[in-house]
């Protein structure tokens, strides 16, 4: 298997709180890596970093071996890392459409281009990521009033413009209806696979994690205690542990049996 | 030594009057989020108040209960124009109060006129604190250590209020977080309400205290308000302490540049300012505002669209109307459309930086008065063609903001505003005192076009080719791919830059075009005029621009040119009365309360209600 994203001893501390604390791991081609915690376990400072929000305490962060720590989000995007947002991130002056064709602009670097009109540029385009995504009949409606739950649709097409080799998803369907996140689900699962991109996402909601993530990561306090396929994971007592509150968990340990490893 | 001492006693005294007004300014600003413009004026009127009080009042006892009961009338003034005027504009788009604090500027300057009559008044001396005193063989008027012991006791006793109190605590609390203390069940619009009566207290009490220094003029509105606006970004925004320490450290500054560098006060402060922000971004002792704290207030903006054939019609018969104007109008006439248009350009100019780019720069008209500086120096010392100095004048305004907008733009929100604010600032007070070259005050004149320009009919359209131009240039710009990325900038900064957009490189190129096309306006404006004097330069231009982008629709295309040309209308026919400034100033109100979405907006607003009804 091929190592898409690699993160190699991620530290983050803020002042003296080690928010993430030697975290490693990679994420292989194709697969749907899950990483979960509590509330306060360094899931979102971890994905800053790797996304370049954040610059590493210590740790190194490499994208197909080719380091990326501390590069700025926009050109590890460039590199091919798309992002969503726990809350949605979108443009709410534009037409759906508009939102994904912007994306696209960027992509093919028009940023700058002076010729009228931008809601032409790349519509074709656009129209085809939205209806993967089940938007086709809301294409030009105004972003600003769109439900919550397709909101997060046009962001899976906005970071799948620019025909990512990664997606970071955090908290997919955080803020969404159980039927709305089973459904959303088992559309970015189809999407990545016809695509063959792989996701790194972190999630609340253990039965989503359960169903479709390939491999788990259980990250507590900062440092990873768990790694390994679903079912390890599960049965692993210290993520019980964690999750159903048997006190403080250190140190790590790797779950064998990982179809992947 | 006794010299340094007396100097920044002295520094210390003039810090007094500047705390209280800066302190109040900061405490509205900091629970409200209103950037009160009209704070100078409340200032001018707690002179006023006092001064007559002073004269009906005897003695010490009278002098100081003056200033208290000047420094609560005003307050009282401030409750009437909270609850009237600012109360009904809360909810209204981002920063559109600032137009109602404008509204108020003009009103109470008018209402003061009529009151006091035009005559600067000279303020009575303090009964008992007459005389000087020598401290180390140099003389210091009594008053002066009056203020210096009062000062620190007045700080004293607001910061017991604001962090003892428990009215303190809700307004502590408010700065943080208004939307929780809300939903803890306190009542906001009272706290609003206190708190800018309590601040515009500060500001008449502040007036008050000054007089036996300054007395009161009518001038002293807009004077104070740059030095308050430079001492609240040097303390921090919010920051009590951090602004007496501003204020202090201005006020040091300022004595010691009389007295060194008479020529270069103002450019001194200024450039304290401007070296402050840019190292401590934030201000002295104030905090990073916290993302997202300015969320855009009321209704989202709508997608734009190219004008549809009826629009495009209408606006072509429009200009084939005003295209014909030398047909059917006097010169007068024609002189007066140049105005409008080339302050039409102006306007557009900064409503593209502040609607689609989200800008918000209280100092635009640096790249106005800039570019048309530019020309005129180029004439006057240069013997320039006509021609070559007004291509440079945009281009000189250009460079102008490609440096300043690179400085400003790593500031967000009201700072950013703030230290455009104070460039401009800087470049007004430059013009005003570099005498030598800029003829200061009395500015340059005989900046006439070339002779093939001359005839007004000629320039009318020379103006009109290319303020048309400009305004379709903007207009083609935000519907291209450089103007959504400005948008998305504006919409979503943490979306823009995770696909790719560097969106500070983006605001910086929208920065210099709008500054380039601020520069042409001014380039216009000089050589239609012959002449060009700093007041161009200065933070009245730049409120003008702003405030005619939000009269005519922050989130409309058409806002800056529609407002531009109903504001210099309104204005070219109201000022031939005597007390324009009132009706002005109640109109801005009115239009402010009834249609906070501005002129285009109110109007598409109601179109679009009817198509809606009809479908």
């Amino acid at each position: 298997m091929k190592r898409i994203l690699e993160a190699r001893g991620l530290t983050k501390a803020f002042g003296g709180l080690v928010a993430v604390d030697d975290v490693s791991f990679c994420v292989q081609s194709g697969e749907l890596l899950a990483l979960i915690g509590p509330n306060g376990a360094g899931k979102s400072t971890c994905f800053n970093m790797l996304m370049g929000q954040l610059k590493p305490t210590k740790g190194h962060v490499l994208l197909n071996g080719v380091e990326i720590t501390g590069l700025a989000p926009r050109r590890i995007w460039e590199k091919g890392v798309g992002r969503t947002f726990q809350i949605t991130a979108t443009y709410p002056s534009m037409t759906v459409a508009e939102n994904v064709q912007m994306a696209l602009i960027s992509h093919h670097k028009k940023v700058y281009s002076m010729r009228p009109f931008a809601r032409e540029l790349y519509r074709e385009e656009a129209i085809d990521l939205l209806s993967m995504v089940e938007l086709f009949d809301q294409i030009d409606r105004h972003c600003a009033v769109l439900a919550y739950g397709d909101l997060k649709r046009l962001e899976l097409a906005i970071a799948l413009a620019h025909d990512p080799i990664i997606l970071l998803m955090d908290e997919p369907t955080a803020g969404m209806a159980p039927s709305e996140r089973i459904k959303l689900m088992q559309l970015t699962t189809e999407v990545i696979e016809s695509r063959g991109v792989s996701v790194l996402f972190t999630e609340h909601d253990m039965d989503i994690v359960f169903a479709h993530a390939h491999r788990i990561m259980v990250l507590n306090r900062g440092k990873l205690i768990a790694e390994g396929s679903v079912d390890a994971v599960r049965r692993d007592p210290h993520v019980q542990d964690v999750y159903l509150g048997g006190g403080t968990v250190f140190g790590r340990e790797h779950a064998s049996g990982s179809p992947y490893q | 030594m006794g010299f340094y001492v007396a100097q920044i006693l002295t520094g210390l005294a003039n810090a007094g009057a500047l705390f209280m007004v800066a302190s109040g300014l900061s405490l509205i600003f900091g629970v409200t989020r209103i950037v009160n413009f009209a704070h100078g004026s409340f200032y001018m009127i707690g002179a006023y108040i006092g001064y007559t009080l002073m004269q009906t009042l005897p003695g010490a006892i009278g002098f100081w209960s003056a200033i208290l009961l000047a420094g609560l009338a005003v307050g009282l003034v401030g409750l009437i124009v909270e609850v009237l005027v600012l109360r009904p504009v809360y909810k209204a788009p981002e920063l559109f109060q600032l137009v109602a604090t404008f509204g108020v500027i003009l009103v109470i300057q008018d209402l003061t006129l009529m009151i006091w009559g035009p005559e600067d008044l000279l303020g009575p001396r303090a009964p008992g604190l007459r005389g000087v005193v020598h401290i180390m063989g140099e003389p210091i008027p009594k008053y002066d250590i009056a203020l210096l012991v009062i000062t620190p006791f007045v700080a004293l006793g607001l910061w017991y209020v604001i962090a003892r109190t428990r009215i303190g605590i809700l307004v502590r609390a408010a700065t943080q977080d208004r939307e929780m203390v809300g939903a803890l069940g306190v009542n906001q619009a009272w706290l609003f309400t206190g708190v800018f009566a309590l601040g515009t207290a500060l500001a008449g009490l502040g007036g008050a205290l000054q007089l036996p220094k300054g007395g009161a003029d009518l001038l002293m509105d807009f004077n104070i308000l740059t030095a308050v606006f430079v001492v609240v970004v040097i303390g921090g925004m919010g920051s009590l302490p951090g602004a007496y320490l501003a204020a202090v450290i201005i006020s040091v500054v300022n004595v010691f540049g009389v007295t060194f560098l008479p020529q270069s006060t103002l450019v001194l402060i200024f450039l304290v300012m401007v070296l402050v922000l840019m190292i401590r971004p934030y201000g002295l002792l104030g905090r990073e505002e916290v993302a997202g704290e300015h969320g855009q207030v009321g209704e989202p903006e709508v997608p734009i669209q190219p004008a549809g054939r009826r629009s495009r019609a209408l606006v072509a018969v429009g200009l084939l109307v005003l295209a014909a104007l030398p047909l059917y109008g006097s010169s007068f006439i024609q002189v007066l459309a140049t105005d409008i248009m080339i302050f039409c350009l102006f306007a557009a100019s900064l409503h593209f930086l502040l609607g689609t780019g989200g800008l918000v720069s209280f100092g635009h008209a640096a790249y106005f008065g800039g570019g048309a500086y530019v020309a005129a120096l180029l004439i006057t010392h240069a013997q320039t063609p006509m021609e070559l100095a007004f291509l440079l004048a945009p281009i000189g305004a250009g460079l102008a903001a490609l440096i300043i907008g690179w400085i400003c733009l790593r500031l967000t929100g009201v700072y950013f505003a703030m230290l455009t604010l104070a460039f401009s600032q800087l470049l007004w007070s430059l013009v005003f005192q570099w005498g030598d070259v800029t003829g200061g005050d009395d500015g340059l004149v005989n900046i006439w076009p070339a002779d093939w320009l001359k005839p007004t009919t000629i320039y009318f359209y020379f103006s009109l080719i290319l303020c048309v131009g400009g305004i379709l240039l903007m207009r083609h710009i935000a519907h291209s791919p450089f103007g959504y990325s400005l948008r998305a900038a504006r919409d979503s900064e943490r979306r823009a830059e995770a696909t790719g957009i560097n969106t500070r490189h983006v605001r910086w190129m929208a920065f210099c075009f709008a500054g380039v096309l601020a520069g042409l306006a001014g380039g216009l404006f000089v050589f239609s005029k012959g002449s060009i004097f700093p007041n161009e330069l200065e933070i009245a231009r730049s409120f003008d621009a702003l405030i005619v982008v939000f009269l005519g629709g922050v989130k409309t295309l058409a806002g800056g040119v529609v407002g531009g040309a109903f504001f210099k209308g309104v204005e070219e026919i109201l000022t031939r009365f005597e007390y324009w400034r009132l009706a002005f100033g109640l109109l801005i109100i009115l239009v402010v309360t009834f249609a906070p979405q501005g002129i285009v907006g109110s109007i598409r607003k109601i179109f679009d209600r009817k198509v809606e009804t009809r479908s």
